[in-house]
């Protein structure tokens, strides 16, 4: 398997450390209630299709990135540094 | 007083010769980690340029000569090696030092590259891995930094207490591909 | 026998070997199975089930029947394709799955209890009595049944594993894979060229076919000899591509000869992961048997095989050969042979409208009903409109079509497509991103045609890589077309073989439909057909053809089974090369290592960090000797421990203080320059995740240590919140683990010690417990802390690691002289067991900070990773289970880790448990043994008695439940 890195280019996904889904980008705030937390921590899709999860390039350049992957066909679609979509504000 | 020897990371393992192949310690003089604070990479690029020569390698490169270099290092990281850094250069950057951190190793030879593919994914191929060209990778499970220096010459860095095994690994694939040749 | 004058082998170079006990004779560029044929050895093993003698079928990696053992002792290598095995000197091979010897057999009795052994018998008669399966039956069908068997011993055997990139990986080196290559490789693309086979020519060794005039097999060798020289192309034969995967990554088994493999340093073979841009899956096609009465004696052969034999090793299989098929195949079958001198008695065709011009007896319209011979084939039955006619044979070669080799282009789960005109699957058009199949792999069945589809796809590979093309020049070849007519079995009695390797026959796969496993893939699991090393490369489809008749269906609508890697088998030694000893793991080794191990002591690993356990004694007989000696000299004079191992992060920048304080759940901002502060981090579920110390060195410059094992972790953390959740904060983040070589001097002679080697002494009012800054040893610029994980008044001194070795045994020689000395992990833990310090063995994950006591680290003023985790109802009930010392009390004075505490007098059961032990140890300090562990609201209940139990370990104490902080409760020695 190999994967797109937005700083290194593509590479082997043995240097990549997955780490689940987009969603903890949206780190709800302090007081948001128990059910935005509850969400946050622990809601998670399990869609066939398109999905965005959260990888570390540890062996590689240590950024954190965002991959838009297809879990059906195995097919990734895209990849962002998380600073960046996090900058962006919008992880969906 | 004390007098405290020094001891380098991989003294007593090498040199190793296996054939045309020849595995070496580097002694790079200083390292020392850069990482730009927000905003100002530019700036740090021309701080470098004026107090050591070289301007901030672009991602995957290797600028500067022999003595005074600069290896990109990963995202928003630069290791300078050989002098030891310009105080100025911490007005732009977060400064590390890195010169006790890492073994160093020169691996030159015909079929030192071969030697790699035994260890690490990256894609050495000379097209794609020019000279100057270097990587953030595994190599042999263990996160390095893989430079080409020559058309077959290799510098591999890791950390300084995986140094045995680096050498114990870089050995046994020497032995591998010189029993091909 | 050889025929004279034919073959591609070295007949000036004579190699002897030795098959089951007896010695022959072969030539250098034989196989074992070629060899055989030409000594005229037409059995050579027996069936995996009946024990039916069985013989050499197929020339390639889909031979099901003569699987031999190689070697003995450590290199024993089972269920290895005679077909595949090249030959040389002193080769050593035997028949298996017999016993006592290959022609007689005491298991053939199997073959005469075959009408009870049919699909479904285990399932249906190993039933009753339920406890038996594991003890009689299980061994008992494992010992008739199987292959090979593994020596036991360690594999001597050194495999390697490398990677390799390209443009266009090139599957198969025939005619296509040729011509494919070619074409990539002048447009310019970087081109691997991978081919099982020892030569490039694929097809092309087995016949006598010409290109541009050329006999097949030199033009194979010239053009592989061209493709060499290309310094951008790579040709790998003896590679067989195992599996295609992700996003171009290929998996493949390189083989080395043996001459080679023996070489000092070498490998005898390399598992490589190829990673390429494109493919061009020219893998050819494999020809099928046909299923007809008694078709699995030895001398029963495919018919393309017969043609290898002949043509490629100058070997013919029989004497007298009877050829039978259901398409032109066979023809050319008889052709060669009748060209070569060898008798062909009889070409059987049993399309009705076929002609021949051979000189040879020729039957339309016919078919092979049945065959006979005790041993080997004797004589084969033919039947036709006009009756039955017994022919005296000892070879039949037989064709039922061929069938595109689709299954790398169908390992991402497509499925291949039916083709009712060449009577096979074919691959499906974009299985696979990136690969094109082409030649006979994609039906292309004439030379011609597979070096055209050749020379188009690498053209096709080479324009989607951006390369220049121009037209392609496609060499002359015949380009017969690919007549078939279906035939898959012969209707009559007796047992008709569909898998050989696993012994299924027509009458399984129709019984299995009887009794309504009519899915594909529920036929293959009863009745195991294609479940053998071979995975069914010649038999699936045939099978799959049985199965569409017996429950009414069309082939396409029965579809087949999953292909899934690897392509031919592949040691397990091959695809872990490279992992084991320290290619599993790391070795991480302090600059201390050397002179730990001098002083004899025994390594324990930590993550991948090996640390001393102890340092032993002359006199000391056992570890807890050593310990407790070192325990004792922390507590009343001075020890040194490495603590280089726990991690140390720079983390600089304006905004370091924020950052620090978004990770710790305590206030790092308000830290002054020169202090060091504890530091607990939590993950965002709110239960903890690290500890460890927060040093500010400067203004916008702080160090965090973080425990050994946890480092990594740490680290990752660290970049997430800060990449992922704060990007705006601008603080930068370096490892210096590495940078600095760093010990823990511990003892009420700490300062002492470590003021004999400053080049400035300190004093306690300057340099306090938790202060820290920069010092000076020897001109050397060092770092000095003064933190504790003991207990005593301590200090830890950082050094430039190159300077590492030299201060641990200064450190130490100077610490003995003062009565101190080296200590080790067990005495570290027992310290740290005895003031109460956690380690990840009580915040192991499932601990909170509320667990352990520091809820009032969670600093009201701010928001931190975790806090509003923390603070759900749950996670702060005060009967959840908190950090509690034990001591035992009764008869019994153990404590064991692991074990579970219960209240006295409650039965000992999981609904009445009321925690658990995390660490223990004998205390030297205190005289006797003591625990730390969770139990239920444990901080209200001190003073109470509880039972500790631990089944696994036989220990039943009574223990007293405790403060977990058992010494110096008020720190004075911390601080003296």
């Amino acid at each position: 398997m190999r994967l797109p890195c937005p700083i290194c280019g593509e590479r082997d996904r043995r240097e990549f450390t997955y780490s689940g889904a987009a969603v903890a980008l949206e780190r709800p705030g302090a007081e948001a209630g128990s059910e935005a937390w509850d969400d946050y921590l622990h809601n998670r899709d399990n869609p066939a299709g398109v999905t965005r999860d959260l990888w570390y390039h540890e062996q590689g350049c240590a950024a954190w990135i965002v991959m838009t992957r297809n879990t059906a066909t195995h097919e990734v679609l895209g990849a962002a540094l998380a600073s960046e979509a996090r900058r962006a504000g919008s992880t969906s | 007083m004390v007098d405290l020897k020094t001891k380098t990371p991989c003294a007593g393992l090498v040199p190793v010769r296996v054939g045309p192949l020849s595995l070496v310690e580097d002694a790079p003089g200083h390292m020392t980690a850069l990482a730009p604070y927000l905003g100002q990479d530019a700036a740090l690029s021309e701080a470098l340029k004026a107090a050591h020569g070289m301007a901030a390698p672009g991602v995957g490169r290797m600028s500067g000569k022999r003595g005074a270099r600069a290896l990109w290092f990963g995202q928003r990281m630069i290791l300078l090696m050989g002098p030891a850094p310009d105080a100025g250069l911490a007005e732009f950057a977060a400064l590390s030092d890195q010169s006790d951190g890492w073994a160093v190793l020169h691996l030159e030879g015909r079929g030192a590259g071969d030697v790699l593919a035994h260890m690490t994914p990256l894609d050495l191929r000379p097209t794609q891995f020019k000279r100057g060209h270097s990587a953030r990778s595994e190599c042999a499970h263990m996160p390095a930094s893989i430079t080409r220096l020559g058309d077959e010459a290799f510098q591999i860095m890791v950390f300084r207490s995986m140094a045995a095994t680096l050498v114990h690994e870089l050995k046994t694939a020497m032995g591998r591909v010189v029993a091909l040749q | 026998m050889r025929i004279e004058g034919k073959g591609l082998v070295e007949r000036r170079t004579p190699i002897g070997f030795t098959f089951d006990g007896a010695r022959y004779q072969g030539f250098e560029g034989d196989t074992l199975a070629s060899a055989l044929l030409a000594n005229g050895v037409r059995m050579v093993g027996r069936s995996f089930k009946y024990h039916r003698p069985r013989g050499v079928m197929t020339a390639g990696s889909e031979e099901p029947n003569a699987l031999v053992t190689v070697g003995f002792g450590a290199a024993q290598e089972p269920n290895l394709r005679a077909t595949t095995v090249e030959l040389r000197e002193g080769l050593w091979a035997r028949s298996q799955n017999r016993w006592p010897s290959l022609g007689f057999d005491l298991l053939a009795v199997n073959d005469l209890a075959a009408p009870f052994l049919g699909a479904g018998f285990y399932y249906k008669t190993f039933m009753w009595p339920r406890r038996f399966w594991e003890r009689v039956y299980e061994p008992l069908i494992r010992r008739a049944a199987g292959l090979g068997a593994l020596s036991g011993a360690p594999d001597e055997d050194r495999y390697e594993r490398a990677f390799a990139h390209c443009d266009l990986l090139v599957i198969g080196a025939g005619p296509t894979g040729i011509m494919a290559a070619l074409s990539a490789a002048k447009a310019g693309a970087d081109v691997i060229l991978a081919d099982e086979d020892t030569l490039p020519g694929g097809r092309l060794l087995a016949e006598t076919i010409e290109i541009d005039g050329v006999p097949g097999a030199i033009w194979a060798k010239e053009m592989a000899a061209e493709l060499a020289a290309m310094p951008n192309v790579r040709v790998m034969t003896r590679t067989a591509i195992t599996g295609a995967y992700d996003q171009g990554t290929y998996g493949a088994l390189e083989t080395r000869p043996h001459a080679v493999a023996r070489r000092p340093g070498a490998a005898c073979g390399t598992f490589w992961r190829i990673v390429a841009r494109r493919s061009v899956l020219a893998a050819g096609a494999l020809e099928r048997p046909i299923a007809f009465a008694n078709n699995d004696r030895p001398g029963v052969m495919m018919a393309g095989a017969v043609r290898a034999y002949v043509n490629r090793w100058g070997v013919t299989p029989g004497q007298s050969v009877v050829v039978f098929g259901n398409n032109d195949s066979a023809h050319r079958t008889a052709a060669d042979l009748d060209e070569a001198g060898v008798h062909v008695a009889a070409l059987v065709d049993s399309r009705h409208y076929a002609t021949c011009d051979l000189d040879v007896p020729f039957y339309s319209g016919t078919q092979v009903c049945d065959t006979q011979g005790r041993r080997a084939l004797e004589s084969v039955t033919l039947c036709s409109a006009k009756g039955e006619e017994r022919l005296r044979a000892d070879c039949l070669a037989v064709s039922g079509g061929w069938n595109p080799s689709v299954h790398l282009a169908c390992h991402m789960n497509a499925r291949p497509v039916w083709n009712a005109d060449l009577l096979a699957f074919l691959p499906p058009r974009d299985a696979l991103p990136g690969m094109v199949a082409a030649g006979a792999a994609a039906g292309d069945f004439s030379t011609h045609a597979c070096l055209r589809g050749g020379a188009q796809a690498g053209q096709e590979a080479a324009r989607a890589l951006g390369f220049k093309v121009g037209a392609p020049a496609v060499p002359m070849a015949e380009d017969a077309p690919y007549d078939i007519f279906p035939l898959w079995q012969v209707p009559g009695r007796g047992r008709a073989w569909l898998d050989f390797q696993n012994d299924v026959t027509v009458k399984d796969v129709e019984q299995a439909a009887a009794e309504n496993f009519r899915s594909v893939e529920h036929m293959k699991r009863y009745t195991t057909q294609g479940m053998a090393p071979d995975q069914g490369k010649n038999s699936n489809v045939a099978a799959l053809a049985v199965l569409a008749d017996a429950t009414g269906r069309g082939i396409p609508e029965t579809g087949t089974t999953t292909f899934r890697p690897p392509y031919v088998p592949v040691p397990i030694a091959a695809m872990g090369a490279g992992g084991s000893g320290r290619g599993f793991a790391p070795e991480r080794l302090a600059t201390s290592h050397a002179e730990t191990r001098q002083r004899g002591a025994p390594m324990i690993e930590a993550g991948l960090w090996h640390r001393p356990s102890y340092f032993p004694q002359s006199g000391e007989t056992n570890w807890r000797q050593s310990c407790d000696r070192e325990v004792n000299m922390v507590r009343r004079a001075v020890g040194v421990c490495d603590v280089t191992t726990l991690g140390k992060i720079d983390v600089q920048g304006p905004d370091a203080g924020a950052f620090l304080d978004f990770v710790y759940t305590n206030m790092m901002s308000t830290l002054a320059v020169g202090r060091v502060r504890y530091g607990l981090m939590l993950r965002e579920d709110g239960h903890v995740m690290d500890d460890g110390t927060c040093a500010r060195l400067g203004a916008r410059h702080y160090v965090l240590t973080t425990t050994t094992a946890a480092a990594g972790q740490v680290m990752r953390h660290l970049e997430f919140v800060h990449q992922a959740l704060r990007p705006d904060l601008d603080v930068r983040l370096a490892s210096v683990t590495e940078s600095w070589a760093q010990f823990a001097v511990a003892g009420p002679k700490s300062r002492e010690l470590v003021n004999g080697l400053l080049d400035k002494p300190i004093e306690d009012a300057s340099f306090p417990y938790m202060a820290c800054g920069t010092a000076s040893i020897g001109g050397i610029g060092a770092r000095l802390f003064r933190i504790s994980f003991s207990g005593e008044h301590a200090y830890e001194i950082a050094v430039p690691a190159r300077y590492g070795a030299a201060l641990f045994s200064e450190l130490v020689a100077r610490a003995e002289a003062m009565e101190g000395g080296a200590y080790g992990m067990e005495a570290l833990n027992v310290l740290r067991i005895e003031k109460g310090f956690i380690t990840h063995a009580e915040i192991h994950g499932r601990t909170t900070a509320f667990d352990i006591g520091m809820q009032r680290m969670i600093s009201p003023k701010k928001d931190c990773i975790g806090k509003a985790a923390a603070a759900r109802p749950g996670l702060l009930d005060e009967d959840r289970e908190q950090l509690v010392a034990l001591k035992p009390v009764g008869a019994v004075k153990e404590i064991l880790a692991g074990a579970h505490l219960f209240n006295a007098g409650d039965p000992a059961t999981s609904a009445d448990d009321q925690g658990y032990v995390t660490s223990a140890c004998y205390s030297p300090t205190l005289g006797h043994v003591i625990g730390l562990g969770f139990l239920k609201a444990g901080r209200a209940r001190i003073g109470e008695k509880v039972r500790m139990l631990d089944h696994l370990r036989g220990s039943d104490t009574l223990c007293e439940v405790l403060d977990p902080v058992q010494f110096d409760k008020d720190g004075g020695r911390l601080r003296g």
